[in-house]
């Protein structure tokens, strides 16, 4: 392995861990803020146990998470000096806020976590709305860093120096926007349907139980939401890499061929030489509708851009593919949800079904395999380019001999602690309470009776 | 003499304290949650621990900001510092990264497990050996950027991955650092503890810690003379050196005295002062540099405009952040006699609706 290879590797790694924990430390707040709410409106003492549960899991993972982003920040250096040297004055004001955003959502986490009894009911909740809010913040401003990567804005160059350095401009590049929305939704959706996912299983075993009832409805509600908006924002997405970053799109598309009234490939196999993508399912012209939303538009293909500034297109294909079908089963599953919450709404039937119990605990890891792959599409599809048409990869790695080593140590180190997180919140689970609607006091609404 | 980047180098000082004020301490109580092994009385073996894990548990995520704080100034403000730091320095570092993973992992792990006894002992071991090494690699760090062993020819590290960290001086710095951590720790705890026995406990680490803290300020001082030569000079030559020195003697003796006389909050106040003269004391050597000799803080500093907006961001931030660590602070490290560990048992507790 490479001394390139092995940095992008451990790069690749970190960040792919990183943003497991990341994720749940955007949405598991919302989650256990919602649950909370509703303790403090009903006073029933199940939604503070399901607030209390949830945060005890979000303290293991936060932590993990907080861990890994050091490591992050660091690794920016140990493996990207020369990118850091150039993009730090540029890009590092996102860097600087989130700082600010990381400090209040661990100041608040720690109020919110051990001062149960400690400080007023009232200030407890804000406490969780701060951590919330601020870990939202985070994932903007970070996203926010990474799109400038993709479509640098806010600097010039002047006799091959960099001049003219504008940090709001680079703030405000053209990709920001879209994939902050994109990113935070997608934490939301994750996570929503992997917790879904968690209480789905132990309904199935423990039907009555009102503690797995309502914690499926507001992990089924949080990630829903989230789901149905998402190819929405993952449209607004696709128009911009037309227009922005055309390489990616024609990568993502295994689409090699300029072309007018461009197909759209799903599946298949993009053969690099051959310059052409096998055995997919052609949809005429929707590529060009995706793209530009006329039919009739030209879409570049691969051919059009010298060969060195292709990206590995298989990858990128590929994980492309898998995010959309994810998303698109999601976004099923969360039909599915909301038909059911309106049928028991109008005391018309369960909302769980066993097909539909099914269906989420099908669907629970989908979130997170689209996160994954997503970030495959955008960073695998940027290359050579550590900065888009800016820097290359291969520049801005550090000199330092040997990087097999720390690779292969970070890696293993993550995979034990993420077998440790694992195990840990299996115990958690297996612990669960067990409540049930005659023991309780009585049940709000019909929306929770599952009988 | 107050530009711009001289501000945000010591706004960068001022974030190193505090992470040292605060981060360091929780990595001081990983030391002593180690050294509790050796109490015999199993009793007070696991109050020294419990009290050390509850003074932790809500606060190190939020002090370990800090440190995310000096790195992201760093590069933002000083670009070509951060690049050749973490060129020179990329094998402590990695080294100190497996460290802090491993430390905040384990506590948490082992705080939120609570079945199985075996388990989380194995889990309290890593915590404390963690929080042992840590600390000594932060040291390593900043006594490589201030001994001049980093080389440096037209932006470029020319002393090697090694050479430039591998020295009997940033090794002292590391064990001065990790001596420094665990004489906060245990001044702090001296304050927080409950009951009077675990108070004498701590009061005894603290003074041992006093001592150790002292002969390690020696022995770097001794080695300064070939380790850090450049830095050394400045530090005798200036004329803030000798009431800067007497400063910080004051607050050491200050601090072995209130300990020895059991007034433990204006120990606290002494440790603290030291512990802040000691670095700034450092940071005033080591100026205008940011890498002894090559990188001065005017050579490595970003473009204006980088500069005026992160400190607006930074003051902006300020605002926010100093009102939520008082509330912090105030909540958990306010009435150390009143209260009792309560939040913690509620927090281990089994959820009562269990059955
Ligand atoms: C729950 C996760 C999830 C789901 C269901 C989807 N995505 Fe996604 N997608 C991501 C999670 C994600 C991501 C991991 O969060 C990415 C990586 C970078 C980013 O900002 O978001 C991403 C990137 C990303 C990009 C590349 C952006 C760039 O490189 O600038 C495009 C074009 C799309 N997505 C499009 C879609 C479409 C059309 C979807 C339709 C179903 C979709 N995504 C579902
Ligand atoms: C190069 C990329 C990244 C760097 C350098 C980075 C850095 C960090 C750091 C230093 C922390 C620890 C803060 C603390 O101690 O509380 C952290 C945590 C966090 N990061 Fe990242 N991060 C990166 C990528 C991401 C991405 C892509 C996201 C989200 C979309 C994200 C979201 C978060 C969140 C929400 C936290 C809070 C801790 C948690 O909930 O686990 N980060 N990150
Ligand atoms: C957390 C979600 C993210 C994931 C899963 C992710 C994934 C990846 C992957 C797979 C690579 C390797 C690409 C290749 O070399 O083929 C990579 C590279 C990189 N990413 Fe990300 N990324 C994420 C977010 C970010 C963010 C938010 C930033 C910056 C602010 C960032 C900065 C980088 C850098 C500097 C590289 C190395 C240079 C390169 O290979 O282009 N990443 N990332």
């Amino acid at each position: 392995m490479n001394n390139l290879l092995a940095a992008r590797s451990q790069m690749a790694m970190s960040l792919a861990f990183h943003i497991l924990f990341a994720a749940a430390g955007i949405a598991m707040p919302l989650m256990m803020v919602i649950a909370e709410w509703r303790w403090r409106r009903t006073r029933d003492e199940i939604w503070l146990t399901l607030a209390k549960r949830w945060a005890k899991g979000t303290a293991i993972l936060f932590a993990v998470g907080a861990v890994s982003g050091t490591v992050l920040s660091f690794e920016l250096g140990l493996l990207w000096p020369e990118f850091m040297k150039f993009a730090g004055p540029i890009i590092g004001m996102p860097f600087s806020l989130e700082g600010f955003a990381f400090f209040t959502e661990a100041i608040f986490l720690g109020i919110y976590l051990y001062g149960w009894t400690r400080v007023s009911p009232r200030a407890h909740l804000w406490a969780g709305v701060m951590v919330a809010l601020s870990g939202a913040a985070s994932a903007v401003f970070v996203i926010i860093a990474n799109a400038w990567m993709n479509t640098p804005t806010g600097f010039s160059f002047y006799a091959g120096k960099v001049a003219n350095v504008d940090p709001i401009a680079a703030m405000m590049n053209p990709s920001a926007l879209g994939q902050t929305i994109h990113m935070v939704l997608a934490a939301y959706a994750a996570v929503g349907f992997a917790v879904a996912g968690i209480h789905a299983l132990a309904l199935l075993r423990d039907k009555q139980n009102l503690f797995h009832c309502r914690a499926l409805a507001v992990a089924l509600a949080v990630g829903g939401v989230a789901a149905i908006l998402q190819p929405l924002s993952g449209d607004i997405l696709g128009q911009m890499l037309a227009k922005n970053q055309p390489v990616k799109l024609a990568a993502m598309e295994g689409h090699f061929k300029t072309e007018k009234g461009a197909p759209l490939h799903i599946g298949g196999w993009p053969d690099e030489n051959a310059k052409t993508t096998r055995y997919a399912i052609e949809i005429p012209y929707a590529l060009s509708l995706m793209a530009f939303h006329d039919p009739n538009a030209t879409v570049r293909g691969l051919e059009s851009f010298p060969r060195d500034e292709w990206p590995p297109v298989k990858i990128v294909h590929f994980s492309f593919q898998i995010m959309v079908a994810a998303g698109t089963a999601m976004m099923l599953v969360a039909l599915w949800a909301a038909r059911r919450a309106w049928l028991v709404w109008r005391k018309k039937g369960p909302l769980d079904s066993k097909w539909f119990l099914r269906a989420v605990i099908a669907a629970s890891p989908l979130g997170f395999v689209a996160i994954e792959a997503g970030w495959m599409v955008t960073e695998v599809g940027r290359q050579p380019w550590i900065i888009s048409g800016v820097m290359r990869t291969a520049e801005a790695v550090t000199p330092m001999p040997g990087l097999v080593v720390p690779f292969i140590s970070f890696t293993l180190l993550y995979v034990f602690l993420g077998l440790t997180v694992l195990w840990l919140l299996k115990r958690q689970v297996a612990d669960s309470p067990r409540v049930y609607a005659d023991a309780a006091k009585p049940v709000e609404g019909a929306g929770y009776a599952f009988d | 003499m107050l530009s711009i980047e001289v501000i945000l180098a010591g706004a960068m000082m001022a974030s190193l304290t505090l992470y040292v004020l605060l981060g360091g301490a929780d990595f001081g109580g990983g030391v002593w949650d180690l050294l509790a092994a050796l109490t015999k009385e199993s009793g007070r073996k696991k109050a020294q621990r419990e009290l050390i894990a509850e003074a932790i548990g809500p606060i190190w995520e939020a002090n370990h900001v800090w440190l995310i704080l000096v790195i992201v100034l760093l590069f933002t403000c000083f670009p070509s510092a951060f690049s050749v730091i973490s060129t020179a320095l990329h094998i402590p570092l990695v080294l100190m990264l497996i460290g802090i993973v491993l430390r905040g992992s384990a506590f948490i792990f082992r705080s939120y497990d609570n079945r199985a006894d075996n388990v989380q002992r194995r889990w309290g071991r890593v915590f404390s050996i963690a929080s042992l090494i840590t600390p000594v690699l932060l040291g390593v760090t900043v006594g490589s950027i201030s001994s001049g062993r980093i080389q440096i020819k037209d932006g470029i590290v020319t002393s090697g991955f090694v050479h430039s960290w591998l020295a009997p001086f940033p090794f002292a710095v590391g064990l001065f650092a990790l001596a420094l951590f665990a004489f906060l720790a245990a001044v702090y705890l001296t304050v927080e503890a409950k009951d009077e026995q675990l108070r004498e406990d701590f009061r005894r680490r603290a003074l041992v810690a006093a001592v150790m803290v002292g002969v390690l300020a020696l022995v770097v001082f001794l080695f300064s003379f070939t380790g850090a030569p450049e830095i050394r000079r400045d530090l005798s030559a200036s004329w803030w050196t000798w009431p800067l020195q007497i400063a910080t003697a004051i607050s050491a003796m200050g601090a072995i005295w209130f300990l020895w006389t059991r007034k433990f909050r204006l120990a606290r106040v002494c440790a603290a002062a030291q512990v802040t003269l000691i670095l700034w004391g450092w940071g005033a050597a080591m100026f205008p540099y940011l890498v002894v000799p090559g990188l001065t803080i005017q050579n490595a500093a970003a473009p204006a405009v980088t500069l005026q907006l992160t400190l607006i961001a930074l003051v902006a931030g300020s605002l926010l952040l100093f009102p939520s660590f008082y509330y912090l602070f105030r909540i958990f490290k306010s009435n150390p006699e009143g209260a009792t560990s309560q939040a913690q048992t509620t927090q281990r507790a089994r959820p009562q609706d269990r059955e």
